[in-house]
Parts: C-alpha cells; structure tokens; sequence
C-alpha cells in the first residue's frame, strides 16, 4: 500500500513523499493520533544539528513521541480501533545484557530512521502497548519522554547507593518537571530538590520539597544524587554545580543531550569517588513500567496534564509548521498534535 | 442491522488514453505493484467494509483474480464482477451485485473510487464513510488551482466563473446506493448522455452532494505522463 510520509527534505520544509508498506501477516497498520514534538525533532526542524549530519540523515520524517490507532491487526493482537503507545525503538537484535536501547544496531524512529509523521505506521506488535482508556490521549502521546525519566531512575535504582535523603534534579523543563515528579513517586521517603533558572517554571514543581534558583544556591546544600535534566549549552554548568554540592560516593544520572562536547572537572569526580550514569531513550519493559506507575498512581497523569501546551490539529503541512513553529516560542510544556491528516 | 458499507473500485477503463500500453492503466505496475493493487489496499485496511467490488472489463476478470490472489493475504472480502459500458452503468452494475446478495437496503453505502488513484489517503475514505451517511451523497474535491474558463461554442469565452467557487472533481464518490440508483433510472436518456460523474445525476435531481476535502496529491493515473508523475512522488521504491 502506498504510505504517504510527511519528511523533512531540509529545516523548516516537509514534504509529502509515498511509500510502500507491505500488508504482511506479521506487522500491525496504527493510524497516529496524538503526536508530541520533541526536543530533538526541533534540532532537525531547526537545522540545529551538524551540517553533516543534516545532510546523512535528511530527508526523513520527524517525530518519536506519539499514539495512534490500530486500523488493520493481522497479529490478532489488538482490536481494530485500539489505541496504542507507538514504541520508536526497533531492536533488530536480542542481547542478553546490552539494552535494547543500547544497541547500536537498533533503529529508532525520527533518527535512524522515519519517524511518525505518517498516514500509517507499520509496527511490529511487540513495537506497540495498549493504551488504557482513563489516561488523556495528549499526556499519552509523550509517553515516550516519560520512559525515558523513568528508565534513567530504573537504573539508579539498581545502582546507586542507598543513602537517598536527598536527591537533586537540574533543569526546569520538561524532561526535570517528569523526572523530578517520577523520583517523588518512586521515592516518597526522599526529599526532592529541584535546581532551575526560571523562577517562573521552578513554581510548577509543586510537588517537588524544595526549589532552588541556580543563582542562589546556599553554599551549604548538600544532595546525595543528582539527576541532570538540563542539556544543551547549560549543560557544563549544571555538572559543575552537581560535583559541587553533591556527597561522595553519589551518582549523577545524565539526561540532557548536548550537541557539543562537555568539559568535566574529573579531578572531584576522583576525589568524591562519583559514579556518572549516561541514560538514553528506552525500552519496552520501560513503557510496561511507567504504565504500572500510572496505574499505582494516577495523580501521575495529572501533573502531566499540567505541562500540555499547545494542541494543534493537522490537516495539512502548513499545520504541521505551525505546531512546530509554535513550539519554539512557547514558554515550556509540550505541543500536541492531533493528527488528521 | 449494521450499516452495510462496500468499497466499489471502478477499473471498467481500458486505458485508451494511455498510448501504446497494451494493459489497462489500472494493471500498470508501480512501487513493485499494480496500480489497482495499490488502491484495493487502501480499501482493505478499513474494517467497516463489507465486501470490497472490484469492476473490470470482462476480459480482465481472470487477470485481475490472478494478481488480488498473489498480492492480497486475505481475499474473502473481494468481489470482482464486471464493470458496465459506462462509468454509471459499471456502478449500477456494483449495486445490482448487492441487491442479489439481498444486502440492499436505505442506509446500504457505496464508496466508489477509480481504481487509477492509488494515492487516496485514509483520511478520505474515512470523511467519504462519514459524509456519505450523515447527508446521503459526497464528492471528493481539491480547489481548482487554475481559472476555469467556459466556452459553449470552443471559439470564444462564455464566461469567467469565480476561481473560489471552482473545484476539481477526484474520487471518492460516496452515496447511499438505493437511492443512487432510483436517482439514475429516474433520468431521460438525454440526461443520462450528459453524465461525466454520478454525482452529476444528484445534480440533475437537485439533491444535495456534500463536498469532502480531497488532496493534490490524489491524482489519477490516466496518460504516461501520470505514471511518471506518480513514480517521482514515489521517489523509488521506498519501504516504510
């Protein structure tokens, strides 16, 4: 069948391109309905990434982040009319200790490989999760970013030591806002201490125990982790501000992606005998996991509810701009689009 | 009762247009595949079909079996009968069909499509499905992009009509096929002569036809030059 894919030729340009999808007995047809723009769809739409990396990865379609409907099943797995969780990693091998995320060999949608500006995805069942219906499709479609907090703190969990008194979180958009409301849940008995620099966004953290402009630290404050939500050219600074006021022997998980490379001031990383976890994207049993945490407590998807931004419905490309567009200049939050097309 | 609803591919052309092809342009192959295996795919994926009719010239019909069988997994739900001597006469062909089943009734609805436009997206068939119920008859169209300009004798213009009002007709054609039918027997033979579309006959009749918002890109594959328009908007043989 003839696919019609929405890819970005160059920033700012998407053009409509078809391509042949096979009605195999093996792979599921999800119509997408919700879609959530991400950071990283932002850096292509932008041209915010190497030149040479633009021009190996472009044309493709953008989007990792979203739900859609399941309009042909030939699995029997799901019902027609299904929503389900789009999963964009696509292990193409099994590894007994290596991640699936890990994988070098993976395919990710909206990287490696089309993303989900599409009429049809066409996904293996393994690649989708059912979407219970209570949970509001908007907050679902970033589902996605959410296994990614979740998988970051699944793996401190396994890892780091278990003095937890305090943890830190640097960053004050989405990725600290999801990451510091998980840790909350999933440690109650530990104090949540966010780290940001607008003032204005640190108030959403109303479920965090303490915010903390990152100009006005007090030297004293003490954090036996630290989670890096911040990224970017901000980036080396929240490190140096966690190897400060961290304790020994605390880990630090990083979440933030950078485009340029990060000078570390390994000296005290040395001396406090710290462990550094790099954490990206997720798995399967990621997704599995936070809709566990969603069901355990459902206030989860409220506070999510608080950070959706703009919803812009999609009929045309000039629409899809304009959700981009207006992605940039929001404040914070997510942008939804609600496909149509 | 549910709504019985059936897909209605219209490949009754023989593709004279088409210049020295010697298959009817609907069994050119594109991406791999025949035009019409593209679009019956398009129809497949939709659950709320009853039964899928596909219409082709009697001396096709073999053939067009031949290649449902190696292309499509499952094809219990695929009809093929033959299409009439015109584009009206091949629809009512696809509703006596369901009349013999002893399946038509008042809200019995067609989708009918050309089976050269294997661009059609999900979105129109699904407002196809949904118009076609809600208001009995409706024509897929995009805005025209070019100025229309009517000639009644084809030496000079008769007029200039408003571009805004314009629109270019494509298919999807949806309808409720009882009341298509009694529309198109209610019709002189002169009136019938005129018919470019059926949804001309609900013109005549001054019944309503709701517009549904079609795509540029749903082009209909009728001269060579659109066969290699529809490759390049394929850009190759891309999987997905």
């Amino acid at each position: 069948m003839l696919n019609t894919v929405f890819q970005l030729k160059r920033p700012r340009q998407f053009e409509a391109v078809f391509k042949n999808v096979e009605l195999d007995e093996h792979h599921v047809l999800v119509r997408p309905s919700y879609l959530s723009i991400c950071n990283a769809d932002q850096r292509y739409y932008q041209g915010m990434r190497d030149k040479e990396v633009l021009k190996k990865k472009l044309p493709m379609a953008l989007i990792h982040e979203g739900t859609g409907k399941v309009v042909y099943d030939p699995t029997h797995t799901f019902g027609v009319g299904e929503q389900v969780i789009m999963i964009p990693n696509i292990p193409v091998e099994k590894d007994d200790i290596i991640e699936e995320n890990y994988l070098r060999s993976s395919k990710f949608c909206s990287s490696n490989t089309d993303g989900f500006l599409r009429e049809f995805v066409s996904a293996s069942p393994e690649r989708l999760i059912a979407l219970p219906a209570w949970i509001d499709p908007c907050v679902a479609a970033f589902t996605e970013l959410v296994t990614v907090s979740y998988h970051s703190i699944e793996r401190f969990e396994r890892i780091a030591h278990q003095r937890r008194n305090r943890i830190g979180v640097w960053g004050d958009g989405n990725v600290a806002y999801i990451t510091a409301l998980l840790l909350k849940k999933i440690f109650p008995c530990s104090k949540i201490c966010v780290f940001g620099k607008h003032r204005q966004k640190l108030a959403g953290f109303t479920f965090a125990d303490a915010v903390y402009e990152i100009t006005e630290i007090p030297a004293e404050t003490e954090i036996d982790h630290a989670f890096e939500c911040v990224g970017g050219t901000g980036a080396a600074h929240a490190v140096d501000q966690i190897i400060d006021h961290i304790c020994p022997e605390g880990t630090i998980a990083l979440l933030g992606v950078t485009e340029d490379p990060v000078p570390l001031n390994t000296r005290m990383i040395l001396e406090k005998g710290l462990l550094v976890i790099g954490n990206s994207r997720s798995g399967k049993k990621d997704y599995e996991g936070v809709l566990s945490l969603y069901t355990e407590h459902p206030e989860i998807t409220d506070y999510l509810e608080n950070i959706v931004g703009a919803r812009i419905s999609v009929r045309k490309i000039r629409d899809i701009v304009d959700a981009f567009e207006t992605d940039i200049h929001k404040m914070s939050g997510k942008t939804i689009m609600i496909w149509d097309k | 009762m549910n709504k019985r609803i059936y897909g209605v591919i219209l490949a009754g052309g023989q593709g004279t247009r088409m210049g020295n092809s010697e298959k009817p342009k609907q069994f050119l192959v594109i991406a791999g595949k025949p035009v019409i295996i593209h679009t019956l795919e398009k129809f497949i994926v939709f659950s709320e079909f009853t039964e899928i009719i596909v219409l082709v010239p009697r001396p096709w019909i073999a053939y067009t079996r031949d290649i449902i069988k190696q292309y499509v997994p499952d094809e219990k739900h695929i009809a093929i009968i033959e299409g009439g001597k015109t584009r009206n006469e091949t629809i009512m062909n696809a509703i006596e069909y369901i009349d013999n089943q002893e399946q038509l009734d008042d809200e019995t609805l067609i989708i009918t499509h050309d089976s050269v436009r294997p661009f059609v997206t999900y979105r129109i068939i699904e407002e196809n499905i949904k118009y076609a119920g809600e208001c009995g008859a409706c024509d897929t169209v995009i805005p025209a992009s070019d100025t229309i300009v009517e000639s009644v004798d084809g030496s000079y213009i008769s007029s200039i009509p408003e571009r805004r009002m314009m629109y270019q007709g494509q298919t999807p054609q949806s309808f409720r096929a009882k009341r298509l039918r009694e529309l198109y027997e209610s019709l002189t033979t002169e009136e019938k002569d005129i018919l470019t579309d059926a949804c001309k006959i609900y013109v005549l009749k001054n019944e309503p036809v709701h517009l549904v918002e079609g795509e540029v890109s749903n082009i209909k594959i009728t001269y060579p030059h659109d066969l290699r328009v529809a490759e390049a908007i394929l850009g190759g043989n891309g999987q997905c």
